[in-house]
């Protein structure tokens, strides 16, 4: 054998030897390259009840804290600027005592939040990155915000008693907006982040890198403003019914006729607050699910007529719970006002209107039945009671309700009080009369409802809330025209109130926060199988969306934990009020004098 | 203060309204409609405890929501608990009383050989957009066309015999969904006569549910209990569009319109 071909030989074994090499390093490399890609852990685990799990129950509590936070301080300004603008100090100390529970709550907050960041960074790395690709920029405007709440927030409790008097106290009121501002906007933000999850802007596909998204674009989203305006009123409503029960907790434990007197006081004011917002609550619900509905129609007909339909019975039963307990509290109240016996007789007839209404509201459309039962009926539709089961008598027995319990305020609102204008009676006719109309007008619409094309009947509804809305806001101005200088049937005898009304308002609350878990799933869980409606796919194990009955036990474990750490709240509040009891004397002055808002 | 007596007692009268509440809605629901024409049928159980527990609570909040009343109320419970006198018939209670409730919990539990109820939506979300005989087709904001095509009469023609060829044999001839096979169903086929059906619809939906029927339901809310065919295995579009407007046409109800979805689309729709 030649050299040459030697060496020829030698070149392409070593040749042959190399591209070996180098196909199985490419192989090899692609081998890597694809462990690297199937390494990137999407999802983490939680112990016992898993990822979703984990996720929901702290979201949900420190959603629940945040409406706590978020509500309470609108009311405190509010009740201070009565003491500000009315001159009457218990309203100051009332809205401090409300502060004072704040701060615990604030804690509370920041914490549930903090897990709930620390859960979705481990829990859904990928997840998590891709919304903070988006809006990175406004977490940290939140952040920033955060820290300038709290700091309002100690400013407005700490400096209470300094600024208390001349401009100073109007300094302190200011803080007080002040707060409510911050807080405002830090639950805004959120929301973007919540809402973009659910309707997505328009420009925003499966294959949208997440950096390509507009900030604004984003949290500008569909449902982004009606949840926004939904959610300032539940936290009213919410601030409301907690500050009750705490009030409730007070009240019954009270050792001294003035701290009864005192919590019974903040009991009625807490229960005003949050049956005052409700009464306005619907229309702001009703906004929102037809914001959802108009986004996509499919999402629409999950939520409503859907699998997730019978949580509107459950709602709708929980809400007729909130409208009885409200009025049955303001019905056992009349018994400590003087003059309210001439009201008495009426109860009754309410009664009937408020039972009559849940009984209509929570008629479900199609009805559980055995087979025997469906073909009695012929169906799935009961043929008589199926008429209720559509929106036209859901809206007029809400609606009906609604005015119900305004005339329950009303009659609370006059019972001690001789008017002493000349035209005392025709404006008394004059307000049965707006009231009789309403009445009719929701009734007329809600009848007419069924002879008319479902777009007609949607319009309806509008007519319905104008005019109870109408028939609400003349009343009061009459009210308040003619009470003007309005003699006393004698003063109300606070803290004469029976330990069952305090047990409405521990109902109130409750259902409250059963009905903020029940109704956060129903918003949240129409986005079924996907992290980002019909963008980002969730495609975890436990993907799929739950049935009503685990969901509605991880609701009521949601709530167990939020009570039980706003019970350790109350406590911590009575604590540290102990020496504020020392004078009695206070309180003794400012009850003996009376009052309501 | 005198002690009020028989049916002017609050806690007979709580009693009374509780039992008139009972027959109200177990009978007087579906016996007196009818006396005025109007349809009525007999109420499921499930219905009626619903009603009885809203009920119920009404009857304890109007006793209690009244001091004296509401002494009243408890006065012959705390008599028949305490009162010596009451002996015989404290015993008697604390026998019937677990027995009774011992009775209905066997009731409840015991095994019957029908079906157990179902939870069903009546309303499964459709897709936005579907696959027609191969042809994508988007079902948001979808018009019927034959409305704006051709003669009215003839397809209604076309649709009536569609339907009694295809449909009627389940949804009857009455379009009440009471066919010569509709009780062989469970559930039943849809009665197009009720309010709660093709009366809410689009009748873009309408169309979604005759060509998929029900192997095209959606995986949300399964299982769902459908006879129902996909029938643009066996009807061209045309034909499922005609017996849409002839089922409108006989039951006398509108479709659901577009309008707001419109305005939707423009907005942020995707």
């Amino acid at each position: 054998m030649s050299e040459s071909l030697r060496h020829r030989r030698a070149f392409w074994g070593v040749g042959l030897v190399l591209v070996a090499f180098g196909l199985l390093a490419l192989v090899g490399a692609g081998e890597l390259l694809a462990q690297d890609a199937s390494q990137i852990r999407r999802y983490g685990d939680f112990p016992v009840i898993g990822a979703r799990g984990a996720i929901w129950i702290t979201a949900q509590v420190h959603l629940m804290f945040a409406a706590f936070v978020l509500g309470v301080p609108m009311f405190a300004i509010v009740v201070e600027a009565i003491a500000i603008f009315g001159g009457d100090k218990r309203y100051d100390k009332l809205a401090k005592e409300f502060t004072r529970l704040l701060l615990i709550a604030y804690s509370a907050t920041a914490i549930w939040g903090a897990m709930l960041t620390f859960a979705l960074s481990s829990l859904y790395p990928v997840f998590w990155s891709y919304l903070t690709t988006i809006f990175g920029p406004s977490m940290w405007l939140y952040a920033a915000l955060f820290i300038v709440e709290s700091f309002t927030l100690y400013l407005y409790y700490y400096g209470w008693d300094r600024w208390s008097e001349g401009k100073a106290k109007y300094g302190h009121w200011g803080l007080g907006i002040l707060l409510n501002v911050w807080g405002t906007i830090v639950m805004f933000i959120a929301n973007g982040w919540l809402t973009y999850m659910m309707s997505p802007p328009a420009e925003v596909a499966a294959d949208t890198a997440p950096d390509q998204v507009q900030l604004w674009s984003a949290i500008f989203n569909a449902t982004w403003m009606p949840i926004n305006i939904h959610r300032i009123l539940a936290n009213v409503v919410f601030g409301g019914a907690i500050v009750g029960m705490y009030a409730a907790y007070r009240f019954l434990a009270a050792k001294t006729d003035e701290e009864r007197a005192h919590y019974d006081w903040m009991g009625y004011i807490g229960n005003f607050i949050a049956i005052g917002a409700l009464i306005v609550l619907p229309f702001a619900g009703y906004y929102l699910g037809r914001e959802i509905y108009e986004f996509n129609q499919q999402m629409g007909i999950t939520m409503m007529g859907g699998f997730m339909s019978w949580l509107w019975i459950i709602q709708a039963f929980l809400i007729g719970v909130l409208f009885l307990a409200g009025n049955y509290y303001l019905w056992i109240g009349m018994g400590r006002i003087p003059g309210a016996e001439r009201f008495t007789p009426y109860v009754k007839y309410m009664l009937v209107v408020l039972v009559a209404g849940v009984i209509v509201w929570a008629t479900p459309h199609t009805i559980i039945a055995s087979r025997d039962e469906i073909a009695a009926m012929g169906g799935t539709h009961h043929p008589f009671l199926g008429a209720l089961g559509v929106m036209s008598a859901k809206n007029t027995a809400v609606n009906l309700m609604i005015l119900t319990t305004f005339l329950s305020f009303m009659l609370y609102r006059r019972a001690n009080k001789i008017p002493v204008v000349n035209w005392a009676r025709s404006g008394t006719i004059a307000q049965g009369a707006a009231l009789a109309i309403a009445a009719v007008v929701v009734t007329f619409y809600g009848v007419y409802g069924y002879f008319v094309t479902a777009i007609v009947r949607i319009g309806f509804s509008v007519y319905q809330v104008l005019a109870v809305l109408a028939a609400m806001l003349l009343v009061v101005v009459l009210d308040v025209m003619m009470l003007r200088g309005a003699k006393s049937r004698g003063e109300i005898r606070w803290g004469q109130m029976p330990p069952r009304s305090q047990y409405a308002l521990f109902v109130l609350a409750v259902t409250f926060t059963w009905l903020m878990g029940l109704m956060g799933f129903a918003r949240s869980g129409i986005r079924q199988h996907w992290h980002v409606y019909e963008v980002i796919r969730d495609t975890s194990a436990q993907a799929a969306t739950p049935a009503l009955g685990p969901a509605a036990t991880m609701i009521s474990v949601c709530v167990l934990i939020f009570l039980s750490l706003v019970a350790i709240i109350f406590w911590l509040g009575g604590l540290a009020e102990k020496p504020a009891h020392k004078d009695p004397a206070d309180l003794v002055t400012a009850v003996s004098r009376g009052g309501e808002v | 203060m005198n002690e009020p007596r028989g049916v002017r007692h609050p806690f007979w009268q709580a009693v009374l309204l509780l039992i008139g509440s009972y027959l109200l809605f177990k009978f007087g629901i579906s016996v007196l409609p009818p006396l005025i024409g109007i349809e009525s049928a007999p109420v499921p159980a499930s219905v009626v405890l619903q009603f009885m527990a809203t009920a119920l609570v009404g009857v304890l909040l109007y006793v209690s929501a009244d001091e004296t009343r509401w002494k009243q109320f408890k006065e012959p419970i705390h008599s028949v608990a305490v009162d010596a006198d009451k002996k015989v018939l404290r015993t008697s209670m604390l026998i019937a009383l677990p027995l009774l409730v011992g009775f209905l919990t066997y009731r409840q539990v015991s095994a019957s050989v029908g079906a157990p109820p179902s939870l069903r939506s009546v309303h499964p979300a459709p897709p936005n957009r579907i696959t027609f005989r191969g042809e994508s087709m988007q079902l948001a904001g979808l018009e019927n066309p034959l409305r704006t095509t051709g003669e009215m009469s003839e397809h209604l023609a076309a649709g009536s015999t569609v339907y009694v060829r295809n449909c009627m044999p389940c949804h009857g001839d009455r379009l009440d969904g009471d066919g010569h096979f509709a009780q062989g169903f469970n559930p039943v086929p849809a009665d197009f006569t009720s309010n709660g059906t093709i009366a809410q619809l689009t009748e873009s939906y309408v169309f979604w549910r005759i060509a998929k029927g029900g192997p095209g339901l959606p995986k949300e809310g399964t299982p769902w209990n459908s006879a129902m065919p996909a029938w643009e295995d066996i009807l061209e579009e045309n034909e499922i569009w005609a017996v849409i407007l002839y089922m409108y046409d006989q039951t006398g109800w509108s479709p659901r319109t577009w309008e707001e979805e419109h305005e939707a689309a423009e907005g942020g729709d995707h």
